[in-house]
């Protein structure tokens, strides 16, 4: 018992670490939420311009077609998809539903599959 | 055993709660939003407008966007109580996106009431 807490690692090395594939989804819904949460004024610029005038709604259609605001919208997409599934499934758990060990692992790869397939799908649809 | 005795007010409960039920809101919200925007034949400055011209839908975005205004002052906050240990800094930034959401939630009262 005393060999064991000796050999533990004093210091936590991040890049050594692999996380079980709940702990991967869960540190991703938190990398989300503070995505979404950052660009809440992107959001909020492009939904007031979508409704100020015939024009400016007309002219989203070049902000959104820059290269840079696809590839973060292309991001938010994920992440809303990403935060919104992944706290589905945390309402679930809440539940007591999916939190056996083999449950816990496939629900978290579902929420991680689907995300990023329904952000592929979504985003090839939408530009 | 370990022995605990629980103390406080219970706040993290009620931030616990905070969350889920704020989730919920917003996730319904963004059904609704979607069914109206597939409801109209095309979608188009003129649709779009006139969803946003519904009284009820401009008080559902409002309570929706209030919600997720709560639900990021809990997350941003639970992160900085994770990872930012000096308590000025902390604090600090905290007041600065309490105020940010404050800003956001005024400006999207003038976007949904600005016609």
């Amino acid at each position: 018992m005393t060999a064991a807490v000796k050999r533990r690692p004093k210091h936590l090395d991040l890049a050594k670490i692999r996380l079980p594939m709940p702990a991967f989804v869960s540190i991703l819904h938190r990398f989300s939420g503070v995505l979404l949460f950052l660009f809440i004024p992107f959001i909020l610029y492009l939904f007031e311009r979508s409704l100020a005038s015939q024009s400016s709604y007309a002219d989203l259609a070049g902000v959104v077609g820059h290269p840079l605001a696809k590839l973060v919208l292309f991001a938010l997409l994920w992440a809303f998809l990403h935060h919104l599934f992944a706290g589905i499934r945390y309402l679930l758990l809440d539940i007591h539903v999916g939190t056996d060990l083999g449950a816990a692992r496939a629900g978290s790869g579902i929420v991680l599959a689907v995300s990023l397939l329904l952000t592929v799908i979504l985003g090839v649809k939408l530009w | 055993m370990v022995k605990r005795i629980v103390v406080g007010a219970h706040y993290g409960l009620r931030d616990w709660l905070m969350q889920r039920v704020t989730a919920v809101v917003i996730i319904l919200f963004t059904l609704c939003l979607l069914a109206a925007v597939a409801w109209q034949p095309s979608l188009d400055y003129a649709s779009w407008k006139l969803i946003w011209s519904n009284s009820i839908a401009r008080l559902a975005g409002l309570l929706a966007f209030v919600g997720l205004l709560l639900h990021a002052w809990i997350g941003v906050r639970n992160v900085f109580m994770d990872y930012i240990k000096p308590t000025g800094l902390r604090l600090t930034l905290q007041v600065l996106v309490i105020l940010a959401l404050l800003f956001y939630g005024a400006w999207s009262v003038q976007i949904l009431w600005s016609t």
